[in-house]
């Protein structure tokens, strides 16, 4: 028998229910509001009283409401369909859903079970697997989907039987596999698995090394993201999270993208709606949206699902991580699943930490980024989750408890400046205070050399320290006067604004500038450092400005201009032409 | 309030701080309204059958005998097409000496739309200012708040928005403002000949300050019936917003909740973003567009309430006076409308955006100029022309006197683009200056060595 209760006590969202059995932490249970089912949360335990959060608006609950706890925890339903697919934060189908206004309780499941897949085996009677091992595998959009092992399967099993090559529905039995004591185990197409735990089917989880190409110049060309990397994009509002986001999802190298609208606005949720089905992606030459799965749970939905949305999101991107892919997993923003632990340790009366959000905020957040990586499978073959989640600091501040957490538990770090962008210098990331900690991994260091080029990483740190020097040269400008110093300093402070233009700045909106390929940004990297180290000479110090500005003008151009087309081509002949007149 | 059979009426309260009554009662509702010796009360904590009540304008004088009603409902308010034209409380009765409306009842603060059933805001809201249609264009759909330091004109600047806007309904959400500007917007929207498609909720300084709380989900309310059941495109004006965040304070502090950032309460921006969601451009054509404004204290963005806004809305424009020729300006740094994107070079000429930019950039070097002026360097002659090119691009763009055609904003820039600068220090792609451009000469040898 299941337990039950019934609703004693209501503050906002937090339910006090008296039970009448066991219950467990995290538990999933039902409160029957007039006939609707509201799904919520066991969140503390006290005595007969389980606290709840409500996924739910309460308005008009009382006292005496009827209760059903369900004896697991929330869990996310994985199988074949969950591709192009818009979830709410608890994984329910958001397009399935009637009218225009969401409906309390109305919760349309996750998957089409009544869908059918070409389903071929990858494996014989009598293999022996292990969970996550692959039984077989459908077509879903244009990957391989393999259907696995189911993951709550622990231990060694021996495969039965496995249904030939054919059409099946994913609830058809496709294997059946027997545990060691002989019991008969069928498994179907789906499985289900609780989504704050995260899905440990991989031998090993390595120091990932392999760079993530994003198109972004000021990420790829100065603190690149790896297969598997972790990273947090702080910033204050406006300065361009959201956009860098969606041309992360856009342009990133990955096989897959997730993307977790936690909290933020709807309409940019709708951009993405709206785009990706028409937006082609160059890797496949299909639609964006086909490798794309959104979990939306935006501002103004219930905000105890704001936390379960990020897990929701995680756990579909591990679930995809071992059938081998590469998975882009990407949360906008963090913060406002902070804040939804805060509104809910607040009303629980529970001792404050810092900026009353809970104490364990900072564990809470480093075990989510924990859950991305690099993987091994069982086969050999690896996977990997990287994760990038943008945080919006109260006032800008970075001394805030969810940037500096966030900074403990992910490895890059892209701070957008307010400065830059209030002068529209797009995107704003400040590529000298932000970092990437895998430029100082050897194993990345050994793969760049090996698959881009030897001085690729030392073009990096050149280019840094020319924009370093030019910002020295700046202050000193700006403190002893346009002629109070050298000709030199000008000249340094032109060609870090060479680097910032041509290189970090780039146009979210334009269709050549805003995705750059590797080659490219290599080629381009080069060609700025090589004039950056030319030596020019001028007679006075307001002719350093025109000349540098007519050299960015040129490389500007051939940012808009399809790399090495004819239009392309010409630009970098005026630009050499020009060079050279002024060279001694 | 009617009174019905089922009525369930109590006379003993056993606990009264400033804001809340508590008392022992059956069969209450989460949010359930009641009435306390008349005063409407809301429910905010049910424990057990303890109920803990929120009274709209205060405690003053409540006894522990008061007589409580409660009503078996969530606020609510009655819809019909009679709210056109008529002023409201911030509990939707009306306060013109009109008659009741006869309509649907529906309860505030409903739900969400389903994010999958939004369209992308496409259409262009034309104002007139420059520095919105220019550098800001605003889109209908949008939410997006005026920050502003208390002295300057919002709200005169929003009523002229709101009239030149062309929505079918402008419905104003008073919170906290004075009798006077009370009397202003109500005198602006009749002078318009607009008194018809306007609808008014107002709470007063002279008002009881929680009352507020209950002003823009009525505006919202009854924004989402011209939008949803008449497709019409529906204007939300809510001014002051940062006096309803005030509001919110007050209760959560009387309501010993633990505060967070500017002793806010934590929930602050689940609150505001609540509303603010609120805007939408719907399937069948009808949108919710909100214009709010954010009163700052000395300018101040980072404090809790500007800053959760920024958060949540899409952009902001920003106000501020303008020095060098004494007119309030549309701040070109700190504003910005995001939907813009969606319109300009689209909706609009394709040289908009790179207009835009371009203009910008160079009022930014004209700061920049500024600085060095004022510590006593001398300027270079690109310096100095920056400096004549920001005041009159102040002046006849930036200023909120303006009123334009949008095409003419854009000549007028390329006008004083020529005027100041050559193609190169202005920097916008060869072919759109080929196509657009007023440069007159093309600027000979610049990079003389
Ligand atoms: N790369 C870019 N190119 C051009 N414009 C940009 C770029 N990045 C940001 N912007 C401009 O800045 C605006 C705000 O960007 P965005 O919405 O990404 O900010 P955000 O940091 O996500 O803010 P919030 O925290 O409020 O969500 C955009 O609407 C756009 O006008
Ligand atoms: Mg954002």
């Amino acid at each position: 028998m299941s337990t039950k209760g019934k609703v004693a006590g209501i503050i906002s969202n937090l339910v006090i229910v008296e039970v009448d059995g066991p219950v467990m932490q995290n538990e999933i249970c039902y409160i029957n509001l007039n006939n609707v089912d509201l799904m919520a949360e066991v969140i503390k335990i006290k005595g007969t009283q389980a606290y709840v959060q409500v996924f739910e608006s309460t308005r008009s609950l009382k006292t005496g409401t009827e209760v059903k706890f369900t004896g697991s925890m929330l869990e996310a339903t994985l199988g074949p369909g969950l591709l192009s697919k818009n979830f709410d934060g608890l994984q329910h189908d958001l397009d399935k859903m009637d009218g225009v206004f969401l409906k309390k309780g109305d919760y349309a499941e996750p998957l089409d079970f009544k869908s059918a897949w070409k389903f071929t085996p990858l494996v014989q009677p009598d293999e022996e697997v292990v969970a996550g091992s692959w039984l077989g595998e459908v077509t879903e959009n244009w990957i391989s989907h393999k259907i696995m092992v189911p993951f709550k399967f622990v231990g060694k099993f021996k495969v039965k039987s496995v249904v030939p090559a054919g059409t099946y529905k994913i609830t058809d039995n496709i294997a059946i596999l027997l545990d060691t004591d002989n019991k008969e185990l069928p498994v179907t197409m789906i499985q289900k698995w609780p989504v704050k735990i995260p899905i440990k089917a991989y031998t090993e989880k390595p120091r990932p090394f392999r760079l993530l190409e994003t198109g972004v110049r000021v990420i790829d060309s100065f603190n690149p993201m790896v297969e598997g990397g972790t990273g947090f994009i702080p910033g204050p509002f406006g300065t361009g999270k959201t956009v860098l986001q969606h041309a992360l999802s856009k342009q990133a190298e990955a096989d897959l993208i997730i993307v977790a609208a936690c909290g933020e606005r709807a309409n940019e949720v709708v951009e993405i709606f709206t785009e990706f089905p028409e937006l082609d992606d160059p890797r496949t030459g299909r639609k964006l949206i086909e490798r794309t799965t959104i979990v939306a749970n935006t501002s103004n939905m219930p905000v105890a699902a704001r936390e379960a949305s990020v897990y929701t999101a995680m756990t579909i991107a591990e679930y995809y991580r071992s059938m081998g892919l590469k998975i882009l997993l990407l949360a906008d923003s963090t913060s406002r699943w902070a804040q939804a632990l805060r509104e809910m340790s607040n009303r629980m009366e529970e001792l404050p930490g810092p900026d009353a959000f809970p104490m364990d905020l900072p564990a809470i957040i480093s075990n989510f980024y924990a859950r991305a990586g690099y993987v091994f499978l069982p086969n050999g073959k690896t996977g990997s989750v990287t994760f990038i989640g943008t945080v919006s600091p109260a006032g800008g501040n970075l001394k805030e408890p969810v940037t500096e957490s966030t900074k403990k538990a992910a490895r890059c770090f892209y701070a957008l400046s307010q400065n830059r962008a209030d002068s529209k210098r797009y995107p704003a990331i400040d590529a000298i205070d932000s970092y990437s900690k895998y430029l100082e991994y050897e194993e990345f260091q050994n793969y760049i050399k090996e698959n881009i080029s030897d001085d690729w990483v030392d073009n990096i740190i050149k280019a840094k320290n020319i924009v370093i020097r030019g910002r020295e040269a700046y202050e000193q400008i700006n403190i002893l006067g346009d002629d109070g110093v050298p000709i030199d300093y000008h000249q340094k402070f032109w060609k870090s604004e060479i680097i910032d233009f041509v290189l970090m700045q780039q146009d979210a909106f334009d269709k050549i500038d805003s995705s750059t390929p590797i080659e490219r940004q290599q080629y381009m990297l080069k060609k700025v450092i090589d004039i950056c180290h030319k030596e020019f000479s001028f007679e006075s110090f307001d002719k350093v400005n025109p000349f540098y500005k007519q050299i960015i003008n040129y490389f500007k151009q051939m940012n808009y201009s399809e790399f090495k087309s004819e239009k392309f081509t010409n630009f970098e002949k005026e630009l050499e032409n020009f060079i050279s007149s002024n060279k001694n | 309030m009617n009174t019905t059979a089922f009525q369930r009426i109590y006379t003993k309260i056993s606990q009264v701080t400033k804001a809340t009554c508590t008392l022992h009662a059956q069969g209450v509702g989460y949010e359930e309204m009641a009435t306390i010796n008349g005063r409407l009360a809301q429910v905010v904590k049910i424990q057990g059958d303890l109920i803990t009540l929120q009274v709209f304008s205060g405690t003053e004088g409540i006894p522990t005998n008061a007589e409580v009603i409660f009503l078996g409902h969530a606020p609510q308010l009655v819809v019909s097409d009679e709210l056109g034209g008529r002023f409201f409380n911030a509990y939707g009765f009306p306060i013109d000496g009109g008659p009741e409306i006869d309509g649907k009842t529906v309860e505030i603060g409903g739900p969400s739309v389903n994010p999958v059933r939004r369209k992308q805001p496409s259409e262009l809201i034309a104002t007139g200012i420059a520095g919105i249609d220019l550098n800001n264009t605003l889109v209908t759909g949008q939410k997006i708040p005026f920050f502003a330091d208390p002295d300057q004109p919002f709200n005169q600047v929003m009523a002229m928005v709101a009239l030149r806007a062309k929505a079918d309904k402008i419905i104003l959400g008073g919170m906290g403002i004075t009798n006077d500007d009370y009397l202003f917007f109500k005198n602006v929207f009749q002078n318009a000949g607009a008194l018809d498609r306007i609808i008014s909720f107002v709470n007063t300084t002279e008002d009881p300050p929680v009352e507020r709380l209950l002003v823009p989900d009525m505006a919202l309310t009854a924004a989402e019936y011209f939008a949803v059941e008449k497709n019409q495109n529906v204007l939300v004006l809510l001014t002051d917003m940062t006096l309803y965040a005030d509001a919110l304070s007050i209760v959560s502090n009387r309501m010993d909740q633990i505060p967070s950032k500017d002793s806010m309460p934590g929930s602050l921006y689940s609150d505001l973003a609540k509303l603010y969601e609120k805007a939408v451009q719907f399937p069948a054509g009808g949108s919710i567009t909100i214009i709010a404004v954010t009163t700052l204290s000395g300018g101040d963005i980072t404090h809790a309430i500007p800053d959760n806004t920024g958060y949540i809305t899409e952009g902001q424009l920003f106000l501020r006076k303008d020095s060098d020729i004494g007119k309030v300006i549309i701040d070109p740094f700190r504003s910005l409308s995001r939907l813009k994107q969606l319109v300009i070079g689209k909706k609009t000429r394709e040289d908009h955006p790179q207009v835009m930019n371009a203009a910008i950039r160079l009022f930014a070097d004209a700061a920049n100029a500024k600085t060095k002026l004022e510590n006593g360097f001398d300027l270079t002659d690109y310096d100095e022309r920056t400096l004549k090119f920001a005041k009159e691009y102040s002046d006849k763009l930036l200023a909120i006197d303006v009123n334009i055609e949008i095409d003419e904003m854009m000549d007028t820039a390329w006008v004083l683009f020529d005027k100041y600068f050559n193609e190169i220090e202005v920097a916008i792609k060869a072919d759109i200056v080929k196509k657009y451009g007023k440069f007159k000469k093309i600027e000979e040898n610049v990079h003389s060595t």
